[in-house]
């Protein structure tokens, strides 16, 4: 465990790194983007993730899960950011799982994680509402209404939020946007009379959707966690959510980082190959430096949950924040060195900086991250 | 109660016992470092008994055979020896050369005769080294060296100069690359001792932008060392002089150069100079930087950690190859900022107005510009990173 991954980890690492180069490489996302494809994942291939146990990798085996623990999503999650893999991964295991694992009663348990873990339930978690990732600023209003509540507001960026089973809604109970009290997550139905989804074209390609609720019912026993206690269980989540994003970015950007690499001892100009520049090598080298301090904190960070460390939370704005801004780098200079070729769409690296851009945003920007490291730190 | 933790009892009854007072207080500047050596002062006898102490269990030196004078701890023995000297605040007993640098090739390179000779001296801090490796005219190039050594009879005699050589002023002794075959460049050079005590050597300090003089001009006319202070084979000392490198630069990273400053939360100080708002560091602009390099500086912490993780485990570290080039960015944008934090304090040369703390963080930030020179050039690392890690080949 922690900077070394023992022999259990090194084999699901070798398998999934197989699973995604043959069943998923970066063409199956080009696929779905050209065909606007309506579910924006393929069913068949979540179907095979299934069949590989990972939507139970971070499940108790209580409720059919592998208990793999955490560290094992990221290395899935990893393998996955190297083809830009779309599935339901980040918002059904990462977010849906880890919150009812978190958070969930047992009854909820009992319900929703056997049927995640055979791929009969997909899950996101609502959070985002405005143009920055604010949790504390959720507004979203629930209001009680006989034995359960109702809801009201929007969310933005719901990841796979347009054909999600079932949407964790992070919602306001009492207090103001701003108060880390008065916030409440309801497990809400999909389908459930009140709730329009549209998919968001992004950017990526990938998939998130605007959610809106009108007077949405939902009984007492779709609370998860306490009434108001909401955001205890929220930040462990987005903990786990930003490290597990980091490390599926990381995959991105070492695939970035090797497929530039080769076009660097490839491309010949002036009777050289470009490689043998030294500006482009010192650059180079640089990157493979930003890649291996990234690596080393998304690993930290990883195994910090499943030790139950006390420094989650500064090692998940440390690693999120960390490779935002080494994605950011690797992909800019990914296009710089590819030259006119990485500005075609025809060659992937257009997909892999695209794909950076939303990541660098999701679950937190290096920005926000800088200004939590430092609060947590009393800077 | 396994076999570490009765050495860790042990290790403590002794260290209760014979670690003096002064010797568990910080360092109040770098002065006080003990180098050992024929010269050195002890301006504080503690200091003398100290080292006498240490050095006399070999525990200066905790991973070396004890039949050359060393602790012969294993790694886990010299890791709780390091932790409870952790513990109680001890100082250093020695700081060396010799320790850092020489002796773990002496180790790999020298015949068992050298090794009895010069080990056990080097672990007491009785001798003081210093390295000759740099020339007015072999930086970066290090291997296009010129100083000459030729055999006559049973001694070599040295002739040319060297640059940089680190306290070579108050050095005993110096581990010298030197020129013995002029048809080739690499195959061409050995590694030397010299003893410096002799009229064929002098020594000129050389004053640095940060006003102080940790380097020498060293120069060597008609120098004579023994045939046997050879290490190695003749020609061979290229290999040799690496390997050192490599030891130099663990040492660099690892903080051993100094630099000023070293353990200043520059948290606390920008509170200070910058005020607080709502118990944070008043200006928001510093504040981002300011903890922009505290994340940088914690996953560099973690990548040193790492490599050492897979290097337990037998693994290639790529990761290792980095470590010099980060931790010397790194300790001069920290000096970097610290500067800027303290506003007009780091802006003076001398004088009462100025407190120490401010003409230190002066002084290092100035001194930390060597980091990226010294014992590589950053340049000179990203091209052994391009070149060796990734690949990339020179113009053909």
């Amino acid at each position: 465990m922690g900077m070394i991954l023992n022999e259990e980890q090194t084999l699901l690492q070798d398998s999934a790194r197989e699973f995604f180069k043959e069943k998923a490489p970066v063409t199956a996302l080009r696929a779905l983007r050209d065909e606007k494809d309506a579910t924006g994942y393929s069913k068949n291939l979540w179907k095979s993730m299934v069949d590989m146990g990972w939507p139970g990798i971070i499940v108790p085996e209580a409720y059919g899960g592998l208990d793999f623990g955490f560290q094992g999503l990221t290395i899935v999650l990893e393998q996955s950011g190297q083809g830009l893999t779309a599935s339901p991964l980040v918002s059904t295991v990462l977010l849906g799982a880890s919150t009812l694992v978190l958070g969930g009663s047992e009854a909820q348990k009992e319900t929703l994680l056997p049927q995640i873990v055979s791929g009969d339930l997909t899950m996101t978690l609502a959070i985002d509402e405005g143009a920055h990732f604010n949790p504390a600023g959720i507004a979203l209003e629930a209001t009680a209404a006989g034995a359960g509540f109702v809801l009201t507001g929007q969310k933005t960026l719901v990841l796979d939020g347009h054909v999600a089973d079932k949407i964790i809604v992070a919602a306001r109970t009492s207090g103001s946007a701003g108060d880390r009290g008065g916030i409440t997550l309801f497990v809400v139905d999909g389908n459930a009379v009140g709730v329009s989804r549209e998919k968001l074209a992004m950017l990526d390609s990938r998939n998130a959707a605007l959610v809106t609720l009108s007077n949405v019912k939902v009984d007492a026993d779709a609370v998860v966690g306490e009434i108001d206690g909401g955001f205890c269980i929220l930040g462990q989540v987005l903990d786990r959510a930003a490290i597990g994003l980091a490390a599926e970015m990381l995959g991105s950007m070492s695939e970035v980082f090797d497929f530039t690499l080769e076009y660097l001892k490839e491309r010949t100009q002036f009777g050289q190959l470009i490689g043998s520049f030294q500006s482009l090598q010192h650059r180079a080298a640089i990157m493979f430096s930003e890649l291996e301090m990234a690596r080393s904190v998304v690993m930290e960070a990883a195994s910090a949950v499943d030790e139950g460390s006390a420094q989650v939370s500064q090692l998940a704005s440390l690693a999120k924040s960390i490779v935002n801004e080494t994605a950011n780098l690797v992909t800019r200079e990914g296009v710089q060195m590819h030259g006119g070729i990485g500005m075609t769409d025809e060659h992937d690296m257009g997909l892999y900086i695209k794909r950076s851009r939303v990541a660098e945003r999701t679950f937190g920007s290096a920005a926000y991250h800088h200004d939590r490291y430092a609060s947590l730190n009393g800077y | 109660m396994s076999d570490l933790e009765a050495f860790r009892g042990e290790t403590r009854a002794w260290l209760e016992e014979n670690c003096p007072p002064t010797m568990r207080t910080p360092m109040t500047s770098e002065d006080e470092t003990v180098w050992g050596g024929r010269r050195e002062k002890y301006t504080n006898p503690e200091a003398k008994l100290w080292l006498d102490r240490m050095g006399g269990k070999g525990w200066t030196a905790p991973n070396w055979p004890k039949e050359y004078g060393g602790g012969g701890l294993s790694k886990e023995e010299a890791k709780v020896l390091g932790q409870e000297l952790g513990r109680i605040g001890a100082r250093p007993a020695l700081a060396s050369f010799g320790l850092w640098m020489l002796g773990p090739v002496l180790l790999e390179y020298a015949t068992e005769e050298q090794k009895q000779r010069f080990l056990p001296q080097i672990v007491r801090g009785e001798i003081r080294w210093c390295q000759g490796y740099s020339e007015p005219g072999a930086g970066s190039d290090l291997a296009g060296l010129q100083t000459r050594a030729v055999l006559d009879g049973d001694e070599w005699v040295i002739n040319g100069q060297k640059v940089w050589t680190s306290f070579a002023d108050m050095a005993d002794c110096i581990f010298c690359l030197v020129r013995t075959d002029t048809s080739t460049k690499h195959e061409g050079i050995s590694f030397l001792l010299i003893d410096m005590d002799q009229s064929g050597v002098t020594t000129k300090p050389i004053k640095l932008i940060s006003g102080s003089s940790p380097f020498c001009e060293t120069f060597l006319d008609d120098a004579k060392t023994p045939k046997d202070n050879l290490i190695g084979r003749e020609n061979g000392g290229w290999e040799i002089a690496k390997k050192l490198l490599m030891h130099e630069r663990t040492n660099i990273s690892s903080g051993g150069f100094g630099g000023g400053g070293r353990m200043t939360p520059i948290e606390a100080v920008a509170k200070e100079y910058l005020g607080e708002v709502d118990g944070r560091i008043g200006d928001a602009v510093l504040r981002d930087k300011i903890v922009a390099h505290k994340m940088r500086e914690r996953a560099f912490g973690l990548t040193v950690k790492r490599s050492q993780a897979e290097a337990k485990a037998g693994e290639v570290s790529p990761a290792s190859s980095i470590i010099k080039y980060i931790a010397a960015e790194m300790n001069k944008s920290r000096l970097e900022m610290l500067f800027e934090v303290m506003g007009l304090q780091t802006l003076g040369w001398e004088g009462d107005y100025f407190s120490d703390f401010g003409l230190g963080t002066t002084r290092g930030m100035l001194r930390s510009k060597a980091n990226s020179i010294e014992g590589g050039t950053s340049e000179i690392n990203l091209n052994v990173v391009a070149k060796r890690v990734l690949g990339l080949r020179d113009h053909q």
